[in-house]
């Protein structure tokens, strides 16, 4: 094989539907390969630790739907990873199920499904603790402690190309990966079809957010990426849409601490060398790229823990002075709460809209607060109705605050609504970690299943 | 002396999550004169940016001038990871705006 040919049409499948036409454009190119990442940690730990979704059932099988069809039209193979936004189990299970019922829905023929799980158990994680082999923080984290896994609700491995390239090896039609690294899932057919590391996990790079190497923007459309021994070339699907030497070398900066070096499961891609060239009007080709292979096969950890149960209060505040005084008014509400449940065992979080909500302490302007305030109220605690309470008090004490100086007297806030509303579970980020692992398939097993047969033993 | 706002000067200013610990700040602009003369100001360094933000130096992992991209990129260490309570920017997509209003010294 000369040259490899891959598109991707979403950059977070589920997160918003892809855009059907220029997926069409690409599935009209003839690419090898179908892929996309459904998954990303932006989405906050809620959705790991509860173990749920930040996106619609309904635009998730939306892509699916498009991809799987368009894959079989073409007999060429699908691939998806981080299934579900966490690729948690559940979520793998859950999109495994949903091409299933595509494919009964459109009576496709037979096709072969392999899936991988990312999930790890917490006493697996404890035993490499134990055993002296330091599970060790990324970015300025100290190295995993016992008691920060204990507060660990769920963990799951980001995979590399590994389960991806021996479920290909298994001749499978569709792979639905647990959490994986973006670029995986695509450097790993072309490992698999033999190019090499570099280009293949640049392929990888560039090819993870879409459109997004692309422009103008315009998110959730088509690309296609081509491989060579030597190059990698992507070009934009979308009929206004170019990429240009500007938007491919400006996407290696994209959500990423630094522009030159991505860590992937057993090495480096170092994209310093980097050279682009316009090759055509739509194409940029980039060449330069080197992998510099890892000593140790390290892999990531994500892990979210719960924090407690969470109401959110809101309150509004248009009095000059109570504006300029707003902290005063927090610290009565706080006292307050301390003055029922006392100081310990639950927590209250304000975020002062119209002064620094957004930045909190990197808020250059926090001492020119706008004229009117918002003060959203989060309060946590162990149970729903603790947390209502604490909730309730935080906010709706902001109303009866005692400023010495403040002219109206019959209530300090404003309220939207006059009730707190129930959110999620707080939870937050309490692993991103490297383990060490010998064998780069033992986290992630493997399971393969043939869908459409006339007696559907599987399904 | 002539001065230009940084948001006048640039095509694009935003920042982003990188992981659950850091926001990264990306700086880009159209054609590298633009992209020299931020670069020739100094107006956006390590020590400026921290001082803008408020924070210490230490918290910026990655201060790059990106010469392929006309752009000038930093990250720093979040003082809480992302979509912990209280967060307000989960996504940390609307942490750049004070980049905006930086005054840039032209030499030309």
């Amino acid at each position: 094989m000369k040259s490899l040919k891959i598109i991707c049409p979403n950059g977070h499948l589920g997160f918003a539907p892809l855009k059907v036409e220029s997926f069409r454009l690409g599935v009209a190119a003839k690419p090898d390969y179908i892929a996309a990442d459904s998954g990303s940690d932006d989405i906050g730990p809620v959705p790991l630790g509860t173990d749920t979704c930040a996106s619609p059932a309904a635009w998730q099988e939306h892509d699916l739907e498009h991809m799987l069809l368009a894959a079989r039209e073409l007999g060429v193979p699908m691939l998806i990873g981080s299934a579900g936004d966490t690729g948690t189990n559940s979520r793998v299970d859950m999109y495994v199920e949903m091409i299933r019922k595509i494919a009964r829905r459109h009576d496709l023929p037979p096709f072969r499904i392999g899936w991988f799980y990312s999930e790890v158990d917490r006493e697996l994680v404890r035993a490499q603790i134990s055993s002296g082999h330091a599970v060790a923080g990324l970015d300025a984290r100290p190295d995993l402690t016992e008691d920060e896994l204990d507060a660990t609700t769920r963990v799951v491995a980001m995979a590399g190309v590994h389960p991806f390239v021996e479920l290909l090896a298994q001749d499978c039609d569709v792979i639905i990966g647990g959490r994986s690294s973006d670029s995986a899932i695509f450097a790993a057919p072309a490992l698999f079809h033999g190019f090499p590391e570099a280009q293949a996990y640049y392929l990888g790079k560039v090819l993870e957010c879409a459109s997004f190497c692309a422009e103008p923007y315009g998110a959730k459309e088509t690309v296609l990426g081509e491989i060579t021994n030597d190059w990698v070339e992507v070009t934009a699907m979308h009929p206004g849409q170019r990429c240009t030497v500007a938007s491919v070398a400006g996407h290696a900066m994209y959500e990423r601490s630094n522009p030159y070096h991505e860590y992937v499961a057993g090495g480096l891609l170092d994209m310093t060398d980097c050279h682009y060239q316009q090759v055509s009007e739509k194409t940029t080709r980039v060449t330069g790229m080197r992998f510099v292979p890892a000593t140790e096969l390290r892999v990531k950890l994500e892990g979210s823990g719960k924090v407690g149960e969470r109401f959110v209060g809101m309150a509004g505040i248009r009095d000059p002075y109570t504006i300029a005084n707003v902290d005063e008014v927090i610290a009565w509400s706080r006292a307050q709460v301390v003055e029922r449940f006392g100081p310990e065992g639950w927590e209250l979080h304000y975020n002062v809209f119209g002064r620094d909500g957004i930045m909190g302490p990197l808020e250059p302007l926090r001492d020119q607060p706008g004229h009117e305030l918002l003060v959203v109220v989060q309060g946590l605690a162990p149970t729903r109705e603790m947390a209502e309470e604490v909730t309730m008090t935080g906010t709706r004490q902001l109303f009866y605050a005692r400023l010495p100086d403040v002219k109206g007297t019959a209530g300090g806030v404003s309220f939207v609504l006059d009730e707190v509303l129930p959110a999620s579970p707080a939870h937050r980020w309490t692993l991103n970690h490297t383990m060490r692992i010998d064998n780069p398939l033992s986290l992630f097993p493997t399971q393969t299943a043939t869908i459409g047969e006339a007696a559907t033993s599987d399904a | 002396m002539t001065t230009m706002k940084l948001s006048d000067l640039a095509k694009t200013i935003r920042s982003k999550n990188a992981g659950t610990d850091k926001i990264t700040f990306d700086v880009i602009f159209r054609e590298a004169a633009a992209y020299e003369q931020v670069k020739r100001s100094r107006a956006l360094t390590r020590q400026s940016v921290s001082q803008l933000l408020k924070i210490n130096p230490n918290r910026i992992t990655d201060f790059v001038e990106y010469d392929p991209a006309y752009a000038i990129k930093f990250t720093i260490l979040r003082d809480r990871p992302s979509g912990s309570a209280g967060d307000g920017d989960i996504f940390g997509a609307q942490q750049y705006a004070p980049l905006l209003d930086v005054e840039i010294e032209l030499d030309n």
